[in-house]
């Protein structure tokens, strides 16, 4: 502590400097973090699922709707203890510049699987009850400003027209990578619409005990395979984790992507350092002179080091973690439960601590090296 | 008694191809308590002999020993917290680390001793004083003279009390005034604190201010002048 007002005084030294420095360091670490926290949300979203759900799809591809009329047969399936199914409704609302999920679900059974979807037993009752009604996250009251009540037109655009929803109930996700920002409508206002196809986008189908999901899934898809839809059955777990890989190898370039520019930043960091101790060749010396040795020098410039990163780490780690939470941020509803965990606090830590050494290694050596009459002539 | 002791030096230093030999066989004492001025031309090895017996130099032969400590064997670690405590080292310039006040440009020897901060207050006040700068204790040094500068430098050098003050050219970048300043502060410090000083000087009038002058020529002692030890 003796030798902290010498520290801080060299880092006032070029004050300008000194703070470009620290704010690419920032930077590089709000960046890290942000980058990271896109992958472990995505993982975070692709590990979501009860391990009891399973998926049921059209084998061709999702975009292909189911018969309705399966909902019945998947509940005869031994080990089947629930069935609920769901659409995408792909809508627009507005000027359509933000981006909301819209699905449309079989109200009751849905409610049940997902008892995730916390929803105050008024307004389910009330969603239950209106054929036309939807139920919002709360995010969208915050976004759009609805209310209960209200009446919302969405355009669609799978399912053309304008279509009106009365809003009976908000929901609050009681886990993150739920969105908290879909609207949910009823399936049967969907069908009544469209003059009842008997379709269905996907079913979610609860079993009995996580070990006989393998051999359910099979159960399910043997039954449909000569119909005139096959089904696709997966854990719900596989059903999302294949959305997240339609974002390609994200990890990776998020990953490759962070590296880089923590290296970047590094090679900068290094530079100011190097050069805010080649100018102070002679003052090494002096304090040599004086009776300072290799070990209080080197750790001098290792704490100038120290002070740069962790100030940068603090803005950059605790800006990303702070920024995110209070601004609510989920990426336009691709990336719910958007926050920046522990691990990758401690990660950019590790990061920082790293940059601190990697920065400021050479010059402390250097300057803990340098021969006082050597510096003195050099000077001179 | 001798409080400086150079016993057969040799210092030789390699510049390129040429080899330079700066002291050949040296031999010299410089007493406990004493003011002397190590004269001669450029080249002559003062400096150099300077920076032996503060032990930033290692002489290439011989022995110097300063206090009784064999300072040539030293090794690196030891030299460090033996210079804390035995040399007090005045520059011609640039003494002053510019980011510091004078305040605390005195204390930085003071940090490397075990000293409470109200004791190294205490004495920073006490070096200033003697130094007649109390008043400039906040000054950076760009807020000084050039003279009030090598004042702070003195400062610095004697505020953790060491056994020996050694000065490279103090008064070389000085005016007139400022230079009898520091001179008659040199004085000061001899007669009425009883510091030995060594001061590497070309001013005629700084080797008159000492009670002794060595005059070195090529490397080799060729004329003492005053006390013997």
């Amino acid at each position: 502590m003796k030798f902290l007002h010498l520290v801080l005084a060299n880092l006032g030294r070029h004050k300008r400097r000194t703070i470009l420095t620290t704010a690419s360091v920032a930077l590089a670490l709000f960046l890290f973090a942000s980058l990271r926290t896109v992958v472990t949300t995505l993982d975070a979203a692709a590990r979501f699922g009860s391990v009891r759900r399973l998926v049921s799809t059209n084998a061709t591809g999702i975009v292909f709707p189911l018969p309705l009329s399966y909902a019945n047969k998947l509940r005869g399936v031994p080990g089947v203890e629930a069935v609920s199914w769901a659409n995408w409704f792909g809508g627009r609302y507005g000027d359509n510049k933000r981006f909301f999920a819209q699905f449309a679900v079989d109200p009751e059974s849905y409610l049940e699987m997902y008892p995730e979807i916390s929803l105050p037993e008024d307004q389910k009752q009330a969603f239950l009850r209106e054929r036309s009604s939807a139920i919002i996250g709360r995010r969208l009251v915050e976004v759009f400003g609805w209310r209960l009540g209200q009446d919302v037109t969405i355009q669609g655009t799978i399912f053309p027209g304008d279509w009106t929803f009365t809003i009976r109930g908000i929901y609050t996700p009681t886990d993150a990578v739920i969105n908290d920002d879909m609207l949910l409508f009823r399936h049967d206002y969907l069908e009544e619409r469209l003059g009842r196809p008997g379709i269905s986008g996907w079913y979610v189908i609860r079993i009995d005990d996580a070990n006989h999901a393998a051999q359910i899934a099979r159960t399910i898809d043997i039954q449909f395979r000569n119909s005139t839809a096959a089904t696709k059955t997966g854990t719900e777990q596989a059903f999302n984790a294949s959305f997240a890989t339609m974002w390609g190898n994200v990890s990776l370039l998020m990953g490759t992507i962070g590296l880089a520019v923590v290296f970047a930043i590094l090679l900068v960091t290094a530079n100011a350092m190097m050069m805010s101790s080649r100018e102070r060749t002679r003052e090494v010396a002096v304090l040599k002179t004086i009776g300072f040795s290799d070990r209080t020098v080197f750790g001098l410039v290792m704490l100038e080091a120290a002070a740069i990163a962790l100030t940068g780490a603090l803005l950059g780690l605790g800006g990303a973690k702070y920024l995110y939470k209070a601004t609510n941020f989920n990426g336009g509803g691709f990336l719910p439960g958007f926050d920046v965990t522990t691990d990758t606090l401690l990660l950019g830590a590790t990061v920082a601590l790293l940059l601190m050494l990697a920065s400021g290694l050479v010059p402390a050596v250097r300057a803990a090296r340098l021969p006082v009459v050597q510096a003195l002539r050099r000077v001179e | 008694m001798a409080l400086v002791e150079i016993r057969e030096v040799d210092k030789t230093f390699q510049r390129g191809s040429e080899r330079i030999e700066v002291f050949i066989g040296l031999t010299l004492d410089i007493a406990e308590g004493s003011f002397t001025a190590l004269m001669g031309p450029s080249g002559s090895g003062k400096s150099t002999l300077l920076n032996l017996v503060a032990g930033l130099d290692r002489p290439t032969r011989g022995s110097v020993r300063v206090a009784g400590a064999e300072v040539s064997a030293m090794r690196p670690n030891q030299l460090a917290p033996w210079r804390a405590r035995h040399i007090g080292f005045v520059f011609q310039q640039l003494n002053l680390l510019p980011v510091l006040t004078a305040y605390q440009n005195v204390e930085l020897p003071l940090l490397l001793t075990r000293l409470s901060r109200k004791e190294r207050d205490e004495r920073i006040r006490l070096a200033l004083g003697v130094v007649g700068l109390e008043d400039r204790m906040s000054h950076y040094p760009r807020q000084l003279s050039g003279g009030q500068e090598q004042r702070v430098a003195i400062a610095r050098a004697i505020v953790a009390d060491p056994t020996l003050v050694l000065l490279d050219e103090p008064t070389g970048q000085l005016d007139a005034k400022s230079s009898a300043d520091v001179l008659q502060l040199l004085s000061r410090l001899n007669d009425e604190f009883k510091k030995t000083v060594i001061i590497v000087t070309h001013d005629a009038h700084a080797a008159e201010a000492a009670r002794t002058v060595l005059h070195l020529d090529k490397g080799r002692l060729i004329e003492r002048q005053g006390a013997a030890v």
